[in-house]
Formats: C-alpha cells, sequence, structure tokens
C-alpha cells in the first residue's frame, strides 16, 4: 500500500506527467467522440490517418520550439521566429519561382542556402542585439519581429508567390519510409539538439548561463558566445520550419507564413516545463508541448469549430497547464490540505478550479 | 521623480538624463513634420495633425494604459484582443436592442475585470506576466469569433452620433469626439502617475520590486491595479474603435499589441520599468500616426515600409536608452 502510495507520488511528481497526461487525455477524448480518431492506414506505400497528421503538421512547431527552448533556457526570448519564417520561406520561393526549371534539385538546394544564409546573418544580428549591446531579449527580437514582417512582404513585394518545385514541397509532403519527410527532419533536429546539449557540456554550460550570466562568465564561461550561439541556432531552427510551412502549400505568403508561430513555441516550451527565467530545459517535455498544441488544433478542427475560436480552448489549456506547474499554486494547494504532500495534493485537483 | 535637495547639485545632470528619450522623441516628430511639410504641401494643413489624432484615438488610450503596465516591469500582450472583444461585444448587444448606456457600461466593465483575473493570477500564482496576458489575448480573441464569426454592424443612435459629431468648425478643421476621450485619458493618467499614491507605487515597484516591497509598499495591490487599468484603457479603446468603424469585427486589431509596444517604448518608457512618461507615450503615438500618414502622402511607398520603419526606429530608441545609460536588467 504504502509503495504502491511512494511509487505514484513519484510518477505524478516527474515534470512530464502532467503534459503527458493532457495528451493522453485529449487522444482518449477524440477516439470517444470520433471512433476512427487513432486509424491508420496503408495507402500506396504512405500511412495516412489522424495521428499521422498531427505529428506531420506538429514538425514546424517541433522546429521553432527546439530554437526557442535553448534560447529560454539562456534566461531570453525570441519574439522574432514568426517573421524569419516568412522571410525564409519568402527568399527561398522567390528564387526558386526565378529559375527556368523550378524541379531541379540544384536549384532547391541554392534556394536553401540562400535562405538559411539569411536566417544566420538575422539570427546573428538578433544575438549580436542581446549579447553584445546588452538590449532586454523581448525588446531585441521585437524588432526583428516587426520589421521582419515587412521585409518579407517586401522581399514577396506583397504578393503571394506560388512555385511548382517538386523537390522543394518534398520538405513539407513528401514521404520517407512510409512515413512524412517532415517528421524525420524534426526527429532529426531534435536528436541532434539533445546530442550536442546532451553528450556534451554544452547544455550544462547553457543552464548555468540562463541561471546566472555573471557568475558563468566568472566561472570561465564565455556568456556572450552562448547566448549569440542560442540566438543564431533559433534563427536556423525557424528557417527549416518555414521551408516546411511553405513547402506544405507550394507558396510564400509574407503576410501570414509563421504567423503567431512563436506564441505556440513559447507555449509549447512553457508546457514541457521549461522556466520563462531561465536555467533549465527539457527538450523531450517540448517535443511534447508542441505535440498538445497541434493535437489541441487537430480536435478543434475536427469538431467544426472556426480556427480562431480554438484559440478560446488554448487559453484554457495554457492557465491549465501554467497553473498546475506553478510553484506558488502547488503551494496554496498544498498548505490548505495540511499534512498532506504536495505531489499528491495535486494529483487530486480537480480542473475545474482553475480561473480562465 | 523629484530629487531631494541634497543631491540637487547632481540632479542638474541627472533631471535632463531621464527626459533625453522623451525629448529625442519630440525632436523626431518635429523634424518628420518638417519634411512632410516640405515635401507635400498639403502635409502644413492642420487637418493632417488632427486626423492623425483621429484615426490613432483609440491607440493612444491603449498605449496609455500599456504605459502603467510597463513602468512596473511587466507587460500585457492582451490588449489588442481586447480591444477587439470590447467591440464585438458592444456591437452584439447593440444588435439584440440593449439600450447604449447599459451596452456602455457592460462594455466597460468586462476589460476591467479580465485585466483583474490576469493580474491575480500573474500576482498570487507567481505565473510570467508574458504567459499570463498571452493566455488572455487567446481567450479575448477566441471569445470575439465564439460571438460572431463576421462582422457586426452598429446602427444605434448614440453610436452613429458619437461617431458622426465633428468638433470644431464641421467644413473646416475638426476632431472627433474620440479625440476629446483620448485626451481626457491621457489627463487623468498623467495626473495619476505623477500625482498620486498609485503612481509613484508603480515606478517604485518597476525601479526595484523588492525595495519597494521592504518599505511597506503594496506590491500585490498595486501590480493588479495596473492590469486592471490596462484592461480599463482597452476597453475604452475598444468602445472608441467602434466609435470610429461603427462595427465590430472579429478579426480586428490584430497584432495591435505589437503597435503599442513600440509606441511606449518609442515614447521612451523603459521595458524594464520605472522610468518613462505617459507624454512620452503620447509622442509615441504621434510618430508612429506621422509615419503612417507620410506613406499614405508618399504614395509610391507600400504599407510594408511601415513595419520596417517602426523596426528600424525602435532599434534606434533602444540603442538611445542604451547609450545614455539608463540601466537594463
Amino acid at each position: 500500500m504504502n509503495d504502491t502510495m511512494s511509487r505514484y507520488r513519484t510518477m505524478t511528481g516527474h515534470r512530464l506527467f502532467w503534459p503527458a497526461a493532457v495528451l493522453v487525455v485529449m487522444l482518449v477524448a477524440n477516439t470517444i467522440y470520433r471512433p476512427g480518431f487513432l486509424s491508420i492506414e496503408l495507402k500506396d506505400g504512405h500511412l495516412y490517418g489522424t495521428p499521422i497528421d498531427i505529428l506531420r503538421l506538429s514538425a514546424p512547431l517541433i522546429l521553432v520550439a527546439l530554437g526557442m527552448t535553448l534560447v529560454i533556457s539562456t534566461g531570453g526570448i525570441d519574439l522574432s521566429v514568426g517573421s524569419l519564417c516568412a522571410i525564409s520561406g519568402a527568399i527561398a520561393c522567390m528564387y526558386i519561382s526565378k529559375q527556368p526549371d523550378q524541379n531541379s534539385l540544384a536549384v532547391v538546394l541554392t534556394a536553401l542556402a540562400m535562405a538559411l544564409g539569411v536566417a544566420l546573418v538575422l539570427g546573428a544580428w538578433n544575438g549580436v542585439l542581446v549579447a553584445v549591446i546588452g538590449i532586454q531579449p523581448i525588446i531585441a527580437t521585437l524588432i526583428l519581429m516587426v520589421a521582419g514582417r515587412g521585409l518579407a512582404q517586401l522581399i514577396t513585394q506583397g504578393q503571394i508567390i506560388t512555385i511548382n518545385s517538386e523537390p522543394f514541397r518534398a520538405i513539407g509532403l513528401g514521404h520517407l519510409l512510409t512515413l512524412p519527410l517532415a517528421i524525420f527532419i524534426a526527429l532529426a533536429a531534435a536528436l541532434l539538439v539533445a546530442a550536442f546539449t546532451r553528450r556534451t557540456a554544452l547544455g550544462m554550460i547553457v543552464e548555468s548561463v540562463g541561471g546566472n550570466a555573471v557568475a558563468s562568465r566568472l566561472a570561465g564561461i564565455r556568456s556572450g558566445r552562448v547566448i549569440f550561439l542560442a540566438y543564431v541556432l533559433s534563427a536556423v531552427c525557424a528557417a527549416v520550419a518555414g521551408f516546411m510551412m511553405t513547402a506544405n502549400v507550394s507558396s510564400a505568403d509574407g503576410n501570414a507564413v509563421g504567423l503567431w508561430v512563436e506564441l505556440d513555441a513559447i507555449l509549447a516550451v512553457v508546457i514541457g516545463g521549461t522556466s520563462l527565467a531561465g536555467g533549465r530545459f527539457f527538450l523531450s517535455g517540448t517535443i511534447l508541448g508542441a505535440l498538445i498544441i497541434q493535437t489541441l488544433t487537430t480536435t478543434v478542427y475536427a469538431m467544426n469549430i472556426s480556427p480562431q475560436t480554438s484559440l478560446l480552448f488554448k487559453a484554457v489549456v495554457v492557465i491549465a497547464v501554467c497553473l498546475i506547474q506553478a510553484p506558488a499554486f502547488r503551494a496554496r494547494f498544498t498548505r490548505r490540505r495540511g499534512s498532506v504532500p504536495p505531489s499528491s495534493a495535486i494529483a487530486d485537483k480537480p480542473k475545474e478550479q482553475v480561473p480562465a | 521623480m523629484t530629487t531631494g535637495s541634497l543631491t540637487a547639485g547632481r540632479a542638474r545632470f541627472r533631471l535632463p538624463r531621464r527626459q533625453i528619450p522623451v525629448l529625442a522623441t519630440l525632436v523626431l516628430l518635429l523634424v518628420m513634420y518638417g519634411i512632410g511639410v516640405s515635401q507635400y504641401q498639403a502635409f502644413s494643413n492642420v487637418q493632417v495633425i488632427f486626423n492623425v489624432f483621429i484615426d490613432n484615438g483609440f491607440l493612444l488610450v491603449v498605449a496609455v494604459g500599456m504605459t502603467f503596465v510597463i513602468l512596473t516591469g511587466g507587460i500585457d500582450l492582451s490588449v489588442g484582443s481586447v480591444v477587439a472583444m470590447t467591440a464585438m461585444v458592444s456591437a452584439s448587444l447593440l444588435q439584440q436592442g440593449l439600450p447604449a448606456a447599459l451596452v456602455l457600461v457592460i462594455a466597460l466593465l468586462i476589460g476591467p475585470t479580465l485585466g483583474l483575473l490576469m493580474g491575480c493570477a500573474i500576482h498570487f500564482f507567481e505565473i510570467q506576466p508574458f504567459i499570463v496576458t498571452l493566455a488572455g489575448m487567446f481567450f479575448a480573441r477566441g471569445m470575439c469569433t465564439f460571438i460572431s464569426g463576421s462582422s457586426i454592424p452598429i446602427t444605434d443612435g448614440f453610436w452613429t452620433r458619437m461617431s458622426q459629431e465633428r468638433i470644431g468648425d464641421p467644413r473646416g478643421n475638426f476632431v472627433s469626439i474620440s479625440v476629446l476621450v483620448a485626451f481626457v485619458v491621457v489627463a487623468v493618467a498623467a495626473y495619476t502617475l505623477a500625482y498620486t499614491r498609485l503612481g509613484r507605487n508603480v515606478y517604485a515597484i518597476g525601479g526595484n520590486p523588492q525595495s519597494a516591497l521592504l518599505m511597506g509598499l503594496p506590491l500585490g495591490r498595486t501590480r493588479i491595479a495596473v492590469y486592471t487599468i490596462s484592461g480599463l484603457c482597452s476597453a475604452i479603446g475598444g468602445i472608441l474603435l467602434s466609435f470610429y468603424t461603427l462595427s465590430g469585427a472579429p478579426l480586428i486589431a490584430v497584432g495591435m499589441e505589437l503597435d503599442v509596444i513600440a509606441a511606449v517604448v518609442i515614447g521612451g518608457t523603459v521595458l524594464t520599468g520605472g522610468s518613462g512618461y505617459v507624454f512620452g507615450t503620447v509622442l509615441g503615438v504621434l510618430v508612429l500616426g506621422v509615419i503612417q500618414t507620410l506613406i499614405t502622402f508618399d504614395g509610391s511607398l507600400n504599407s510594408w515600409w511601415t513595419k520596417i520603419v517602426i523596426g528600424g526606429l525602435l532599434f534606434a530608441f533602444i540603442l538611445l536608452q542604451r547609450l545614455i545609460g539608463i540601466r537594463y536588467k
């Protein structure tokens, strides 16, 4: 009895428990509402089904959120990712649309390289503003967020650029080993980041900079360089996500590509348990958070509710997850319960108590 | 920000320092206006200035509310959605035939209530303002489409009168009632910040929350109050917007929070809190308005240049704040 209790406590106390529980609840609710929700079928050697769609559509968000996780763990924030998605997509589509042979692999690779190059420069710009000049991250990246939308529209001349390029389309809609290619790209990025941060000292360094940049510098870590790198990496992730978004629809719209993705990405990171104050980061939590957000969006679409109204649900989920994770909220709840230990007290908490 | 008599000698250096960002904005505004006048003949018409106020009255009111929040070191991302929600609620209630006075009261209560709730969540549960107001933004925007998926026209007599009333010479130079409302809000806000206990607390908490708490200032009450004030200003802004457009649309004022934050920053308020003036915010809104007017007058420039110019100005002003050594955290 005591043993099961303590095991239960360690499980609910695990940082991934609540995000995972929310995801499972949403999937179960979906399956009850629409029994065919979880079914996957094989057609022409490709897997199809709602779960696959959710994975494919969440790939850009996962990418953006990965970069965002690193930036947030250094104690910063990157609001410019949405604009960067739009800029990179616009550059790639603009270059491809100007070429005679849009299906040539060389053309697509050049386009991607150009767009990535620009993203690197813009990421470096963010990094310099934050790490060298010392501007508050939220405002330093706000500059590019506002101006970036304008730049994207400048590149496309305010038009929606449509292209007809198979290799480019493949980034968003192609398949590999029966699964969408986008999933593999996101997975590869996640593994790459995880390997670099968790198998080397880099992750620890990033966390120490986020915890206290000055103290880390005194301890011999080049804080400025680490922060700079985080912004550059975030920009690159955003650029790849931008390719996916534009490839999905084979067109670049400077106004609409990546709109609000920065907010979704920040939400994914926060839902995953990374504190906005910096100092700790959880890549697995971030990916889980991105999946939650995409599942929520897909659910709402499937229920025939307008995309804008889905924001209502998003607001409720955000507040619920944040409240569950807020130490102050937990503490308040424990005090009322008297001697009951904190973790089991939260487990009993009914969701209705959340003020939205 | 009065300096005591003991530091009177240093005050001579310090006082202008605090006001340099505001002065720079003023100079910029005058330069831009000068460029406009020298390039385009019609620009010197006084009505051009009045039109800037008429077109940006609601932005001004919302920016004043945002100034309070930013002065405490917080941020409120929900303003644009709350503006839209207020306009939407009033349009929908008027359509159902409720009397204008009642609608006005209900519409003006929604914003502050949401602000109060967000303030409580921020203070009591110690969740980041960024996240809480982001949720508030989603909530309010979701409510808009929940009320109606398409735009609702307003035909109410009171609303149309407020919208069409021209104060001044109807054929010559005039302003709308919204402009007067905006001026009243600015005056009340400036008085509150400069001369009341609440205003002083706002500056103190923005300067250093820990010291403010140790001094016995009501940290929680002030923090909740600024979000409520911001909610109220957004509600007033929403009413003014519904006067201006005579409708409620679910997708109106999308991204307005960025314009508002930009206006406040260009107006010289420091984002970490503790330093800034309502007058600066007025100048910041005017700068945005004049940029738009200049681009409209030019005709050959496209609307996206507005965003690029605003981004450039943001950069210049933040760099300026940094150079003159207002400390960032």
